[in-house]
């Protein structure tokens, strides 16, 4: 069990909540398992969300597992320059 | 990924070193070939039709005088660009961007092309077309066009994230928010509060080189286009998604690139060039003129900021707030988004609060800029805040020492921070020389920190090793800085040869699996962690043939400086073997020997940068010359220091001309009024001072050498920190980017009108 925690915006489309306790193993699981929860969150997966394990910033390792306790943050998935 | 990307903190011989780039001949000699130097026998000319009106309807094209003129073999409007997006938004937008259909969006929209056997008739051609337009009312200014009065660019776009959907459409297409604590809470603690309000214009990245391509559509339906970009594989998907071909028969070759700065991340005329090749059955070459350039591609945002920042009396920032507007030009984007996220990114801050706002708006489509977004709203809050510093009594460097970011802080945009750079930039900021030197009169200093997240994607890397035992590396990540150099120190360092043996070249899409594009200041970071996984790779291939020749098993050979090596006492007379030795044996030990690597490069550690720059402002004509100027950036390990350094310079010098005369100027009518660089002037040399650096490497942990990406956060802070010197040097608080001499003799006769 992971705490993910959302960005303000995507909150809005999980049912108004920021901080969310999920059963997941890695990234994909988590993505998987918020879509079920809340379907709403599939287009913002399609454009693109990052997420920080621990401050590090994952942007397409779906594959990163989410270690116990760790921090677990989503965040939009950026454009460079 | 079967690659371990940890930090292992070894010792270098290669990596760090400042060898000669092996660009750099053909580059001072002219070689080099840019996009605009390719050539194919019966290529066409390319030219574009432009509308001249900021927002019109296109009520009809006629393009049947212009299709009767000797020399021209082919016109195009949208008609012949089908919509093929299949909903997805962001492509449709490039699509219309590329070629307006049913609007004409901003001044310099992309209306109709022709490709004609020269450039004379080509624009005479352009003369023959007819557009009747139904000219619509326009906005150009973020502030109008956030106001629910503006004229709507797009009536099928209503605000996101708004709690309730909106009933009214809006030229706001996004609301976004980040943040923690209770900034209303904080604010009431405060002994000392600053809130005010900034402006930045629109500004160009001012690439040397224009976007240029030639495009060859063959008779079976494959296609070749050679193309200045910073990415060749992004570029080949757009284009083939948006003609409807497949992937793989297009294969794009990336040139040499006059700069890109995040300008040459999307296409732009590259499909127009593809559409008009397949209609006239011969190559088609289209070159933007400078006038292009500037009206049709590449601009940052235009902003407005609001920032409050407060403060008790000993100095610890009790609560921090911004709003950001930004203008994304007539499609949507995440500008705001972004500066939002970056904007205190610098602070530990328990109550923080920004909220960003994406402004469309009759401009070009805005496009990526080094760090984009972050560089504005770098200015707002560190002006705020050194006007903070100067309120408490204390020294501005102290005050952000006092309150800066460090390992377990939580950002202001959300996680909290492993190991980060801030805090040492502050300090050799602190006792730096520099800060120490005297001023003389009408001058004044200035400093201001900047943060860039970096990040990685998705990379795949060749290496090939001769039978002579020199070393091919094929990249698919476009060359912007030096990276073919760095690369080649990288491929040295793990193989234990010397960087003269090693050869890196940019592969083209046919080559090489995909790679994302160089940005986000991933070029060195990312193809460099599958550099070392393609020469571990091939080391395991070495040390499998030195096993062979031996007759021994390969648990037993080790690789070392270049060398395979028997360990163990029985192996005592075995002498090493060197790859060149190994080499020249392949033919006879399995073939070839070469080490591939796919993966995807996550884990850039972000980055932090502080600023200094001293000025000097003429009272009489508003004049400022910038004459010194420091760079302290954090580059996780420098590969080739030379380079990095280049980096540094580099977005120094492009935030100098952004903070002092660059700008967007439109007229009433929407028209933009100075498309070219006598009239839009970025910095040439004799405006800059030498611009001094220092490197400090606080290791990445999520890299083998400790990498972080160096290309963008260098032009974060420079609009703050010459606006902070400015300001030091007028005595009035600078508000507006860029402090051109108007801008400031306007504020010196306010505040002397009081």
């Amino acid at each position: 069990m992971v705490e993910v925690t959302l960005w303000g915006s995507l909150s809005a489309v999980a049912g108004g909540k920021a901080r969310h306790e999920i059963e997941a193993k890695d990234i994909r699981e988590l993505f998987r398992k918020l879509a079920e929860q809340y379907p709403g969150i599939e287009p913002w997966i399609d454009r693109g969300i990052a997420v920080a394990i621990d401050g590090t910033i994952y942007r397409d390792t779906w594959s990163k597992e989410l270690p116990e306790g760790a921090e677990i943050f989503l965040l939009p998935r950026l454009a460079g320059g | 990924m079967n690659f371990d990307p940890r930090f292992s903190g070894r010792q270098f011989a290669s990596v760090g070193t400042r060898p000669i780039r092996p660009d750099g001949v053909d580059k001072v000699t002219g070689r080099a070939r840019y996009g605009a130097d390719f050539n194919m026998a019966g290529q066409l000319v390319g030219r574009i039709l432009r509308s001249p009106h900021a927002h019109a309807v296109i009520k009809s094209i006629d393009t049947s005088k212009a299709e009767k003129l000797a020399g021209v073999k082919a016109v195009i409007t949208a008609k012949d660009l089908p919509d093929l997006t299949d909903g997805d938004a962001a492509m449709y937008d490039i699509l219309d961007n590329c070629m307006a259909r049913k609007k004409a969006l901003y001044d310099g929209h992309a209306v109709a092309a022709v490709a004609a056997i020269d450039a004379r008739i080509a624009r005479q051609a352009l003369k023959l077309i007819e557009v009747e337009y139904e000219v619509l009312p326009h906005v150009t200014d973020v502030d109008e066009a956030a106001h629910h009065h503006a004229p709507l660019i797009n009536d099928q776009v209503f605000t996101e994230g708004l709690e309730e959907k909106p009933a009214k459409p809006s030229n706001v297409t996004k609301r976004t928010q980040f943040g923690h604590g209770d900034v209303h809470a904080g604010f009431a603690k405060a002994d000392f509060i600053v809130e005010r309000s900034f402006k930045t214009e629109q500004t160009h990245q001012g690439y040397i080189e224009p976007h240029a391509c030639v495009a060859s559509v063959n008779p079976d339906g494959t296609a070749d286009l050679w193309v200045c970009t910073q990415g060749h594989f992004v570029y080949r998907q757009h284009c083939a998604q948006l003609l409807g071909m497949e992937a793989s028969k297009l294969r794009v070759t990336s040139s040499e690139i006059g700069g890109g700065f995040g300008g040459k991340t999307h296409v732009w005329a590259e499909p127009v060039a593809l559409a008009l090749s397949r209609k006239a059955g011969r190559p088609v070459k289209l070159v933007m003129t400078r006038d292009e350039v500037f009206r049709a591609s590449g601009p940052t945002s235009a902003t407005s900021i609001d920032v409050k920042i407060g403060a008790s009396k000993d100095g610890t920032i009790t609560a921090a707030e911004a709003t950001l507007r930004y203008s994304c030009g007539p499609y949507a984007g995440s500008w705001a988004e972004i500066g939002a996220m970056t904007a205190f990114a610098c602070y530990k801050l328990e109550n923080v609060k920004t909220v960003g706002y994406e402004v469309l708006v009759n401009r070009p489509k805005t496009a990526a800029y080094r760090a984009p977004s972050a560089p504005m709203a770098a200015f707002a809050v560190e002006s705020a805040v050194d006007e903070l510093a100067h309120e408490l009594g204390m020294d501005a460097v102290d005050f952000r020492i006092k309150n800066a970011a460090q390992e377990g802080t939580r950002a202001s945009y959300g996680p909290v921070y492993g190991p980060i750079g801030i805090g040492p930039t502050l300090e050799a900021v602190k006792h730096h020389p520099h800060m120490k030197a005297p001023l003389k009169a009408n001058q004044g200093r200035g400093m201001a920190c900047g943060f860039w997240f970096n990040f990685g994607g998705q990379t795949c890397t060749d290496l090939n090793i001769g039978m002579d035992g020199s070393v091919s590396l094929a990249v698919g990540t476009v060359d912007v800085g030096g990276s073919r150099a760095s690369l080649s120190l990288v491929a040295a360092e793990e193989l234990g040869i010397d960087y003269s043996h090693v050869k890196a070249i940019v592969a083209d899409t046919s080559s090489l699996g995909y790679n994302d594009m160089t940005d986000g200041s991933r070029g060195t970071f990312s193809s460099s962690m599958a550099t070392i996984s393609a020469a571990r790779n091939a080391i395991k291939i070495l040390r499998e043939r030195a096993a062979q020749t031996w007759d021994i098993p390969v648990e037993d050979v080790h690789w070392e400086k270049g060398h395979a090596i028997a360990k163990g006492e029985k192996y005592g007379n075995l002498s090493p073997l060197s790859l060149k030795e190994i080499a020249a044996a392949s033919g006879k030990t399995g073939g070839p020997i070469a080490g591939h690597s796919e993966l995807v490069a996550d884990g850039a550690g972000v980055s932090f940068a502080t600023h200094i720059c001293d000025v000097e402002v003429d009272p009489e004509t508003g004049s400022t010359r910038v004459i010194r100027y420091t760079v302290v950036q954090d580059a996780g390990k420098a590969v080739h220091p030379t380079y990095v350094e280049g980096q540094y310079q580099g977005g120094a010098a492009q935030g100098i001309g952004w903070a002092l005369n660059e700008e967007y100027i439109y007229g009433k009518d929407g028209r933009l009024q100075n498309a070219g660089f006598l009239d839009y002037r970025i910095p040439v040399c004799s405006d800059l001072p030498m611009i001094d650096t220092q490197i400090l490497e606080i290791p990445n942990p999520n890299h083998p050498y400790g990498v972080r990406g160096v290309g963008e956060t260098s032009i974060v802070p420079p609009l703050a920190a010459i606006a902070n010197a400015v300001s030091n040097a007028v005595g009035v608080r600078m508000t507006h980017i860029p402090m051109s001499p108007p801008r400031i003799l306007a504020a010196l006769d306010a505040e002397r009108e009081g």
